[in-house]
């Protein structure tokens, strides 16, 4: 790589780094730290290929090939923990996505004041909870009987449930607190961004006779766009790899069969279960699925709106 | 926006504003009203919060939650331990990002697509759990601090924002006229961009201090002693697992008043380890919004 681009002119090059040696002296610690932290780990995948064995190590142990990659795909659970995985993402992306659009959108509408600044103080604070936490508030609330939410859906004559327990209610749960905690946060940068439309734009659309409704459709929105393709490409690229933390914490014995996904699997049969290879292997399929997912989404959003990642 | 108009609003635009003022309403109370419970129940006697009487306001005001949260020695060395895994590890973040963000900011740097390519590379893959979990064994690191701060040292998105704020902020003229004055890189660094970086340093400082402070999973997967676990752990494993100590629940005789006072310290305990970072949080909101827009000018 570098004696390539050295090519034109070596001697210039050297003298460059020899200039500014004391900059390659600071950035050798964090490459350092980048190639042992970030560089191994990707070249430790091929276990994934390997039958692991402790004392030999990822490197002596035999080769497995594909093994561990068919057991996989051969499982009775694999598609039913493609289909969590996938369902909890996208159902989290629906919601997820438009939700701090329509918050700043609505944000933007209002004079700056005391009202404006205690709903953004607000909105934003739960964006701070850790996710133990969040997920304890969870299971707090909608403790059966005692819990505020569980209260409120007594009121509507629904009691004592186990909202926790109920299989199908789990990816609502999952969504919906999600949107609660970090809808305000993901609303900071559009609210930037709608700051930074250009006055005169409003004005003459003032002079128009536009309505409000009629400025956010065609002022507001249009320059929300390259934002939102860019936050909307990032977020298809991560549909994969769909959170392990709040899943984990959020899993009961009741709910199993619709909160079992790809990473808190990965995590059971490897490191609870000590079958590495086959674990790396769960882990390698995910990686690779969600980089084809990424360079997909980013070309297509590139063909259509001409806003990309790279 | 239009405030200062002299034309009169019409009246579908005031039923409209209308309609976003109870639209931001209803999202307010949303948000703030199960905070507010959680918060005045800690306060509540145990008898009060089942039996559904606590809504917005404690009742019964009693301190018996909190009590039982700081008897506990657990949750104690926890929360000291949080404490050392927030700072140390804050410290190390924030000089091994600047390190590595600065030389990148240089047009001058040699060879800086290539570590650009380096750190993209880093957020497009990675080698999964097992890989990440086999490296940490084998430098030694399991069940030690260093596990709590070694292998989340670095965060890219960070690295890239810092970045951008150096490029945008400490023009090329000043290290060019620095240097002519014979003014070493190391030093242009400590003397003249640290200063002139203080809002991009306490952003960075305060992202990666609540990460600290939040983070469980690196516990989780690398820690075994409890003498070493955060406070997530302990919380998880008091308010999820449900796995009290019974010797925390003491003087009390009757089994429903220990579920009683069990619950309580559930609600306490959610705002004793919430509320470092919630206190801090108004003094610093500014400049965390301004964190997140420089983070977003190139992402």
């Amino acid at each position: 790589m570098s004696s390539m681009q050295a090519a034109p002119g070596a001697s210039g090059a050297w003298r460059k780094v020899k200039r500014h040696w004391q900059l390659y002296l600071v950035i050798l610690l964090p490459v350092v730290y980048l190639i042992v932290f970030k560089y191994i780990p990707m070249a430790g995948i091929v276990i994934a290929f390997k039958d692991y064995n402790v004392i030999k190590g990822i490197w002596g142990s035999p080769w497995a090939g594909t093994r561990y990659f068919s057991q996989f795909f051969d499982s009775p659970n694999f598609w039913l923990y493609m289909k969590n995985t996938l369902g909890i993402s996208l159902y989290g992306l629906l919601i997820g996505f438009p939700a701090p659009i329509l918050l700043a959108l609505a944000l933007n509408e209002i004079r700056n004041g005391l009202f404006k600044k205690s709903v953004q103080l607000v909105t934003y604070a739960p964006y701070f909870i850790s996710t133990v936490i969040m997920v304890s508030i969870l299971i707090v609330t909608l403790s059966p009987n005692v819990g505020i939410i569980s209260k409120l859906f007594a009121l509507l004559g629904v009691e004592n449930t186990n909202f926790m327990g109920i299989p199908s209610l789990f990816k609502s749960i999952y969504v919906w607190s999600d949107a609660w905690q970090f809808t305000g946060y993901g609303a900071i940068i559009y609210i930037a961004a709608l700051a930074g439309v250009n006055p005169e734009l409003y004005e003459s659309a003032r002079v128009d006779g536009a309505s409000r409704f009629q400025k956010i459709l065609n002022i507001d929105i249009p320059s929300l766009i390259p934002v939102s393709v860019i936050l909307l490409i990032l977020n298809l690229g991560n549909v994969m790899k769909l959170g392990f933390e709040k899943i984990y914490l959020m899993q009961n014995p009741l709910n199993l069969s619709t909160s079992e996904v790809i990473s808190t699997y990965v995590y059971k049969v490897g490191l609870l279960g000590s079958s590495f290879s086959f674990s790396a292997a769960i882990g390698f399929f995910n990686s690779v699925i969600n980089l084809i997912l990424l360079v997909t989404v980013n070309y297509i959003a590139k063909k259509l709106s001409s806003t990309s990642l790279w | 926006m239009a405030s200062q108009t002299v034309i009169r609003e019409s009246h579908g635009d005031r039923l409209f504003l209308f309609g976003i003022y109870l639209f931001l309403t209803v999202i307010f109370l949303i948000v703030l009203v199960p905070l507010l419970y959680i918060f005045s129940s800690s306060f509540s006697s145990p008898q009060a919060v089942i039996s559904g009487k606590v809504w917005l306001f404690p009742v019964d005001f009693t301190l018996e939650g909190y009590k039982a949260v700081f008897r506990n020695p657990q949750i104690l060395t926890g929360y000291a331990n949080s404490l050392f895994y927030a700072i140390v590890g804050t410290f190390v973040n924030v000089v091994l990002t600047v390190m590595l963000a600065y030389p990148l900011s240089k047009k001058t740097f040699y060879g800086r697509q290539f570590v650009m390519l380096l750190l993209v590379v880093t957020m497009l893959f990675d080698g999964g759990l097992i890989p990440y979990y086999l490296l940490v064994k084998d430098l030694h690191l399991l069940d030690t601090r260093w596990a709590m701060i070694l292998p989340g040292a670095i965060a890219v998105f960070q690295v890239i924002v810092a970045r951008t704020f150096f490029q945008t902020t400490i023009p090329d003229e000043l290290s060019e006229a620095a240097e002519l004055d014979g003014c070493s890189d190391i030093r242009f660094i400590t003397s003249i961009v640290l200063p002139l970086s203080k809002p991009i340093i306490a952003v960075m400082t305060l992202m990666y201090a609540v990460g600290h402070w939040n983070a469980y999973f690196d516990a989780l997967i690398f820690l075994r002693s409890a003498e070493l676990f955060p406070l997530q752990i302990v919380l998880r494993n008091i308010l999820i697992l449900n796995t009290i100590d019974p010797s925390m629940v003491s003087n009390v005789d009757q089994m429903l008043a220990q579920q009683g006072l069990k619950d309580l310290l559930k609600y306490s305990l959610i705002v004793v380890a919430s509320a470092p970072v919630l206190m801090i949080y108004p003094f610093v909101q500014k400049h965390f919004v301004k964190g997140v827009m420089i983070g977003s000018l190139k992402g």
